[in-house]
């Protein structure tokens, strides 16, 4: 019997089109990701990292092809759907504007569990434990505005894993962050990861994709290369 | 996701920009607050009329010269009429136990060197049993007083307080004043009143210089009659004034009831244009609203696309800004409720009429405001909740 990815691409394309102009941002890429990978999607700007999150991500549907989340087929789902992928499957750390402004780090934690149904007295737990696992838990009432840049990205961290996803997404999430700093945060994701948790972080950065165990690199929406390390 | 969450969250929503939430609210607050206080005080001079008017009774009809219309400016007070040969007529009908004959105008009045202005009321001795006089000190003119045209007042407390300062009822009887120059002798002091009566022989011929009567009252036997006893004044006055349609009568006859619905017609048709007037301003308010939800909206249109990454539904983002704009419009109903009694207390007391807030007014001002954060609130919430997430991530 055939393992079934955890996600899949079968010769995705992505076309905006915005008035007269066409633009195609991802040429039919292929690739699967299996369950406990740590993979870097390494690209410049334009390569089409971007589009890839959002697909991997359900916040957008490719052209052509097809994307395949545990085995199932999502581009016929509907906006409520799609939401319900997000809030259950996925976790995502952005590169800026990770927290809701003026909440406090607990709250910011236990936001997607809101959404997802979880019961209102077992939620403050989960987060608290959540929060553990960044080395968090003693800010959890401080407001996210007070929060240094590399803690915020923890916080993002806890709330992409405190629905307990099949995989985190993280979108440039050192961007804004000094070097030092940024290691620190791949060193937590690096942690997360040999725990079983599957990550996929996107990045320009070869210092910052070094820390995946496989890179997958993209030149104008089209793969280049697609390399296990070692 | 509950109301109680939805709601706690607007509500710190709301307090990050707490300047801007009161000023949105401030139309909603005006509206509803001088709705509230316009019904109140609708109802209280209502009241008020009511009351005074129900002292008279059921029982007593009263008959003016004139055709008397529903509305403002029904009855005329300078038609020449009536007259005491008409009041001995209706003196002679059935179910008529007396009649006053009443005459009227407004003079000056002095004493003590004080002078004010007050309705002089000319009448007989009967008027003192139909109108219900209580005097606290004294006593009313008698028969031979009216027959003889004496000089003697009976002089509403209000008047006495004005002329003599307040406690002066007990020695102001013996006192005189000058009505129009001419010297009156006080012989009682009539309670609630702000009027002097004095008897009509002396008000026609000093006073007024008039043969014709203001008015006429009857008191009736037998209140169940008031219809009877009303077309048998009617028709004997058609009669005696040879009018043969009653369309053309120059006299007019009404209970205190027709009286009362006028004044309820009146009061009602005003109270429901300003209140109308007031609720053009809740529309204001509520276009304020719309508008303030709009630009929140867009400010926070990076923080929807985050929740809608994170798993917000279309109808959780909906929720969420439309009980935003009802906590506005609510925290403002309720601040307009409590701002719009406070008015209508201090207005009332000012006016001197009865402070009366209705309940229902309060439901229904509860109600309006919810409704307007429902109605405003919803386009600029169904516009968040539309937000492709991937643009509102990126909106800079």
């Amino acid at each position: 019997m055939k393992k079934i990815p955890l996600i899949s691409f079968e010769k995705v394309t992505k076309t905006y089109i915005t008035g007269p102009v066409k633009y195609q941002a991802l040429k039919g890429i292929s690739f699967s990701i299996d369950k406990g990978e740590f993979i870097g999607i390494m690209g410049h700007s334009g390569s089409g990292k971007s589009t890839i999150m959002n697909i991997m991500g359900a916040l957008d549907n490719p052209s052509t092809g097809r994307y395949k989340l545990k085995g199932k087929n999502i581009e016929k789902y509907d906006n409520d759907e799609l939401a319900d992928i997000r809030n259950g499957e996925i976790g995502f750390v952005f590169q800026s504007f990770n927290l809701l402004p003026r909440t406090t780090v607990l709250h910011n934690v236990m936001r997607p569990m809101m959404y997802g149904g979880i019961k209102k007295q077992d939620r403050e737990g989960i987060a608290l434990e959540t929060l553990k696992k960044v080395g968090l838990e003693d800010k959890k009432d401080n407001l996210s505005n007070h929060l240094s840049g590399g803690q915020i990205q923890r916080v993002a961290i806890a709330r992409a894993l405190v629905m307990n996803p099949s995989i985190i997404m993280a979108d440039e999430p050192t961007g804004n962050l000094d070097t030092k700093t940024a290691q620190e945060i791949m060193k937590v994701l690096q942690k997360l990861n040999k725990q079983g948790t599957t990550i996929v972080v996107i990045t320009h950065e070869l210092e910052i994709a070094d820390y995946a165990k496989r890179i997958i690199t993209l030149i104008d929406g089209q793969i280049i290369s697609d390399k296990k390390k070692r | 996701m509950d109301i109680q969450e939805l709601t706690i969250l607007s509500i710190n929503a709301l307090r990050r920009n707490l300047a801007r939430t009161l000023l949105t609210m401030l139309g909603i607050i005006i509206g509803i607050g001088s709705v509230i206080t316009i019904m109140s005080l609708g109802a209280g001079s209502t009241e008020s009329i009511v009351s005074s008017i129900s002292s008279y009774g059921a029982n007593v009809l009263t008959v003016s010269p004139g055709k008397f219309r529903r509305g403002p400016g029904g009855s005329g007070g300078t038609f020449d009429t009536l007259t005491a040969e008409d009041a001995e007529e209706i003196e002679e009908i059935p179910n008529v136990r007396m009649i006053s004959k009443i005459v009227n105008g407004n003079k000056i009045v002095t004493a003590n060197s004080e002078s004010t202005s007050a309705q002089i009321i000319g009448t007989d001795v009967n008027y003192e049993e139909i109108q219900n006089i209580t005097l606290t000190t004294g006593s009313f003119f008698d028969q031979s007083d009216v027959l003889g045209a004496s000089k003697d007042a009976v002089i509403g407390d209000e008047v006495i307080e004005e002329l003599f300062g307040e406690d002066s009822e007990e020695y102001v009887i013996g006192e005189t004043v000058r009505i129009d120059g001419r010297v009156f002798q006080i012989v009682g002091v009539a309670q609630e009143s702000s009027s002097i009566i004095i008897p009509i022989s002396t008000a026609q011929t000093a006073l007024l210089g008039q043969t014709y009567l203001n008015s006429i009252n009857v008191y009736l036997e037998n209140t169940n009659l008031v219809d009877q006893t009303t077309e048998d004044i009617e028709n004997i006055l058609l009669i005696s004034h040879d009018i043969e349609n009653s369309e053309d009568a120059d006299f007019s006859v009404q209970n205190s009831q027709s009286f009362l619905d006028t004044i309820s017609s009146v009061t009602g048709t005003l109270t429901a244009m300003l209140s109308g007037i007031a609720a053009i301003s809740l529309v204001v308010g509520g276009i304020g609203i719309m508008n303030i939800m709009l630009v929140t909206v867009t400010e926070r249109t990076k923080e929807i696309g985050l929740l809608k990454a994170i798993g917000a539904k279309d109808k959780d983002i909906l929720s969420q800004f439309l009980i935003e704009a009802l906590v506005l419009t609510i925290l403002g109903g309720i601040i307009g409720i409590l701002l719009g009694m406070g008015v209508a207390f201090i207005a009332s007391s000012f006016m001197s009429i009865p402070f009366i807030i209705k309940l229902s007014s309060i439901l229904v001002s509860f109600v309006v405001s919810a409704s307007i954060g429902i109605l405003f609130g919803y386009y600029p919430a169904q516009k968040a909740a539309k937000l492709n997430p991937i643009d509102a991530l990126r909106y800079e």
